[in-house]
């Protein structure tokens, strides 16, 4: 099937007085219709420019240097202002982490809804009203036929993130980025907003770009994995692999460290170090200085997404042409 | 050589360098501060000598008019004296007590800030109120009343002697609930924050916590205010003093010196009066334009 | 005689009792409106009971760690026991001695010491790490000197896994992970026995959050450090704790050895936070996740606080408090539920299939 988003060689700059800072780094990934892509790595990993990227909200002075992205083969990346305002919303909804950010404290949610709809749908403001409620039932609003008239002071924080989830899909998009939608609520609410967003999407045959550092969300939520570091794609591939049997150093480093609720581990599986700050990032593979498997060719040389295993993953290791310089593994 | 280096290449010095605005108004402070303090090195005349003066030279208009003369650049007024020099020494006293009356505000607000600040309830309550309640008068009508009382309860020879001082007091009252609110809601918003739970559980005393962990995290902000209100405190003594409230005539401030202008000011010796004026308009301009810029630049969300 | 002898001698440290100990710890907090429209609005004061009637004690060497969502009071109990917050109900114990007496001395409060979550506002922006770190030194006078306290302070970087020239640089140079380094040692500079650590990891990304999980582990081993450890991660407690309770609304709902509270959880709250995580082996599974919302801690659900949320309520439930006592089956967890006392909550038949 063809993509519904491709991103190309996506380069994300900016400028400061010490020269410009590459925060994303030739990142390349696709999105198919209906499916669920989960964006994973620690803070300052590159994942939320990403996202921003997309969605034509990168943050000033940030700008696009390079690259593509393109929505049913039409580049976005190029847009003028007025223009992809009408695509967002329309066609990319957003949900954020705080929904403060989203929400306008000043109108009602039943506004909020309303306008979004009448904006991009060709409805009347009574069929906007009737969907509204519709939409505040489905996202688990009980009594919304009242409710859709409250502020959204009135709501908890995980009615709040329903509302927004509400407010993403009304318009009917092709797919929405929701970076951490779940990160302000605590785990019992979470698993509820997870929840609602995996069925809705579902149902609605809706893509959705998932950024979020918690990889138990990722897993139980997505249909395949980016694992970002250092501005770049490290590696990505089928959930189910990244997971359970990720190639990459990184990620496999990554996937280790994360403290099981099955079991106690006498001493966790730890990466020595921290991800470099984007005025030093290594030459060659960005994760060399950290890798247990590095070799001399990681500190000269970038590798591309190679096909490793199951996924594709940017290292050297899984390059089968060129002559292994490296002891054993 | 290293901390040359250190301060050329700081952010803060960066964002200096690069502000039109900022090199510019620092360059017109310098100016106008080196002319101020350096007055008697610099000044042609000296204004206050007078023996010096010769009325004979009283109402010579400023050089670039077709009966001035370079020996006078900005002209003399009626007495005969040095308008440029005048102004020299006119900037001095404003500068000292513009300054000073800073000083003692900050000095005071800092004070009852930090300990509204970290006292909290009644004691917060109260100062707090005061603070609200003197600002809702205008700055100058606080001076003015401390002026009047000071008038009222000094013998007069005492209290010319004292004027300078009692303005800088009256300015430096009419100041402080500016400084004293930036301190007392930075100190809120900082004596919550972790490093200084870390504090308090090792037993650090709350007085040692404000001073060592507190008060060095919003130096920025009241620097940004006393700098915008060096500027204020400049206008308010040039005020009090066009009023006749302020500094004594004997030490005459651009203030006075603007009073003094005025009455010739429609007779067509307009310079006696528009010279200390523009002074005046440098002066506060540049160290307001300087503040507005240091505001920007620590400003960490608009970097 | 010998007997009113010994009555007479003044306590010793009882070095048989537990490290630190809250009996009934209770703290309130007025959260009234200012009192000018408190008396417009004709309300009366209201009460935030943040910490409710809660009890456990820590022997030494041990880690207890509090669980719980954001509201339950579990960052309450962390400030009670340093001292930082005076209890409003029960005590607080400092080896058997009443804390508020024990901080009073030198001596036992540079034995008690605390990690904050927040690794960017728990160093001071404007001081050089190795003022920070010898704050306490200084303080409590433990080095004498400069050359002393600069060694000292270099021996606890290199500790912490750092180099004692960061000693020189200012914590905005370092990383989140690194700065949790710089706390951890300017916890250990006062030679503590007892380490409250409030969210110590929850704001660090995974990979060092392992590493500074490993660093406290490997550090309570060396020096035999007793933890009260405080999160809301219920991976992240397994892998440190050898006792958990868990607090809902300012109540401990239930409390048991660390491998028992995980194996076999009683409490229907517990039993639904495990349910609720994410968990890397649950890739494509789908699951029931606990219904409704925290309550507000101002207003709180008469009987027992989680009624509303609980599938096993019934009308007992509704009106009378659960006691925290040992649970039918498994006595050595403490739990606060009619229905496990009762057997209502099919715990028999669990064991069974």
């Amino acid at each position: 099937m063809a993509a519904l988003l491709e991103v190309r060689d996506l380069v994300v700059e900016f400028p400061t007085r010490r020269g410009t800072l590459r925060a994303l780094d030739e990142v390349s990934f696709d999105i198919a219709p209906g499916e669920v892509l989960g964006v994973v790595g620690e803070s300052g990993a590159g994942k939320s420019m990403t996202g921003a990227a997309i969605i034509g909200l990168l943050e000033p002075p940030g700008r696009i240097a390079g690259g593509s992205i393109s929505l049913r083969g039409q580049r976005i990346d190029n847009l003028s202002r007025r223009e992809m305002r009408r695509i967002r919303g329309k066609r990319i909804g957003a949900i954020f982490q705080d929904p403060l950010t989203t929400l306008n404290p000043l109108y009602t949610v039943g506004r909020q809804l309303t306008e979004t709809m009448q904006t991009h749908l060709d409805i009347d403001a009574a069929e906007a009203r009737r969907r509204a409620i519709g939409w505040l039932e489905m996202v688990g609003i009980p009594a919304a036929a009242e409710r859709i008239d409250a502020y959204p002071h009135q709501f908890s924080g995980g009615m709040r993130q329903r509302v927004v989830i509400a407010l993403a899909l009304c318009a009917e998009p092709e797919m929405v980025v929701a970076d951490e939608p779940t990160t302000a609520l605590d785990v019992s609410i979470q698993a509820q907003v997870i929840a609602l967003l995996k069925r809705l999407t579902r149902e609605k045959g809706t893509s959705v770009m998932l950024i979020t550092h918690d990889m138990g969300v990722i897993a139980e939520t997505a249909d395949r994995v980016a694992v970002m570091y250092a501005g770049r794609v490290a590696e990505i591939g089928p959930v189910r692999s990244v997971v359970k049997a990720a190639s990459h150093p990184y990620s496999a480093g990554l996937m280790a460290s994360i403290p099981p609720l099955s079991h106690r581990v006498e001493h966790l599986p730890q990466i020595d170090g921290a991800m470099p700050r984007l005025t030093a990032i290594p030459t060659g593979c960005a994760y060399n200085p950290r890798c247990p498997h590095v070799f001399d060719r990681c500190k000269v040389e970038r590798p591309e997404l190679l096909p490793a295993n199951e996924t594709r993953a940017a290292c050297w290791l899984f390059d089968s042409h060129a002559p292994r310089e490296r002891a054993h593994v | 050589m290293a901390a040359i280096a250190r301060l050329w290449n700081s952010d803060l010095f960066w964002s200096f360098r690069t502000t039109p605005t900022a090199v510019i108004s620092a360059a017109v402070a310098l100016v106008c501060i080196l002319g101020a303090v350096l007055a008697p090195v610099l000044a042609p005349y000296n204004p206050f000598d007078l023996a010096s003066l010769d009325l004979m030279d009283a109402f010579n208009p400023p050089a670039f008019m077709e009966e001035g003369s370079w020996a006078h650049p900005f002209g003399t007024d009626d007495q005969g004296r040095d308008v440029l020099s005048a102004i020299m020494y006119g900037a001095r006293v404003s500068l000292l007590v513009g300054v000073s009356a800073t000083a003692f505000a900050l000095a005071l607000g800092v004070l009852v800030g930090l300990l509204a600040g970290y006292a909290g309830g009644a004691v917060d309550a109260v100062l707090m109120r005061i603070a609200d309640i003197q600002l809702t008068f205008p700055n100058i009508l606080i001076a003015l009343l401390i002026d009047g009382v000071a008038r009222a309860a000094l013998p007069r020879e005492l209290h010319d002697q004292l004027a300078v001082y009692v303005v800088i007091v009256a300015i430096g009252i009419s100041e402080w609930p500016k400084f004293a609110r930036t301190v007392r809601g930075s100190a809120l918003v900082e004596r919550n924050k972790e490093y200084v739970l870390a504090a308090r559980v090792i037993g650090i005393s709350p007085a040692r916590i404000m001073l060592t962990h507190v008060l060095p995290n919003v130096l920025g902000p009241l620097l940004v205010l006393a700098t915008l209100n060096l500027g204020l405190a400049i206008l308010s003594e040039a005020t009090l003093s066009f009023l006749g409230v302020g500094v004594p005539p004997t030490q005459p401030s651009l203030g006075t010196l603007i009073r003094i202008g005025n009455d010739f000011l429609f007779s067509g010796e307009w310079w006696i009066a528009i010279f200390p004026g523009l002074a005046l308009v440098a002066m506060v301009l540049s160290v307001n334009l300087l503040g507005d810029w240091l505001r920007d630049a620590l400003n960490p969300r608009l970097r | 005689m010998s007997e009113a002898l010994v009555a007479r001698i003044p306590e010793a440290p009882n070095f048989e009792a537990p490290i630190f100990e809250a009996r009934d710890l209770s703290r309130a907090f007025d959260v009234s409106k200012p009192v000018l429209q408190r008396l417009i609005a004709r309300e009366g004061k209201r009460l935030l009971r943040a910490v409710d009637g809660v009890s456990f004690a820590i022997p030494r060497g041990t880690t207890l760690s509090l669980v719980g969502e954001s509201g339950c009071g579990k960052s309450t109990v962390a400030r009670l026991a340093v001292g930082l917050y005076e209890p409003s109900g029960g005590e607080a114990l400092f080896e058997g001695q009443d804390l508020a007496e024990a901080r009073k001395s030198v001596a036992q409060r540079r034995r008690m010491q605390m990690i904050f979550q927040d690794p960017y506002a728990s160093l001071n922006p404007r001081w050089r790490v190795a003022d920070i770190i010898g704050e306490p030194i200084r303080a409590f006078g433990i080095a004498n000197g400069g050359a002393a306290l600069r060694e000292k302070v270099g021996a606890l970087l290199r500790q912490v896994g750092l180099s004692p020239a960061d000693g020189n640089r200012f914590p905005h140079e370092f990383s989140g992970g690194q700065r949790q380094r710089i706390s951890i040692a300017r916890a250990l500079s006062s030679n503590p026995d007892f380490l409250v650590c409030d969210e110590p990891t929850s704001a660090l990304d995974v990979s060092v959050q392992a590493q500074i999980l490993n660093l406290m582990k490997d550090l309570q081993r060396r020096l035999g450090l007793t933890y009260l450890f405080i999160s809301h991660n219920l991976a992240v407690v397994r892998q440190v704790s050898d006792q958990v309770g868990v607090m809902y609304l300012g109540r401990i709902v239930e409390s048991a050895p660390a491998e028992r509270l995980f194996t076999t959880p009683r409490h229907p709250y517990t039993r639904a936070l495990m349910e609720a995580i994410p968990d890397l082996d649950m890739v494509g599974k789908e699951r029931q996740p606990v219904g409704g919302e925290v309550p507000s801690p101002i207003n709180p659900p008469s009987g027992c606080t989680f009624n509303p949320r609980c599938p096993l309520a019934n009308d007992r439930c509704r009106a009378e408090r659960p006691a925290l006592i040992a649970a039918r089956g498994t006595p050595e967890t403490l739990v606060a539920c009619h229905a496990v006392e009762e057997g209502r909550d099919g715990f028999e038949s669990r064991v069974a299939a």
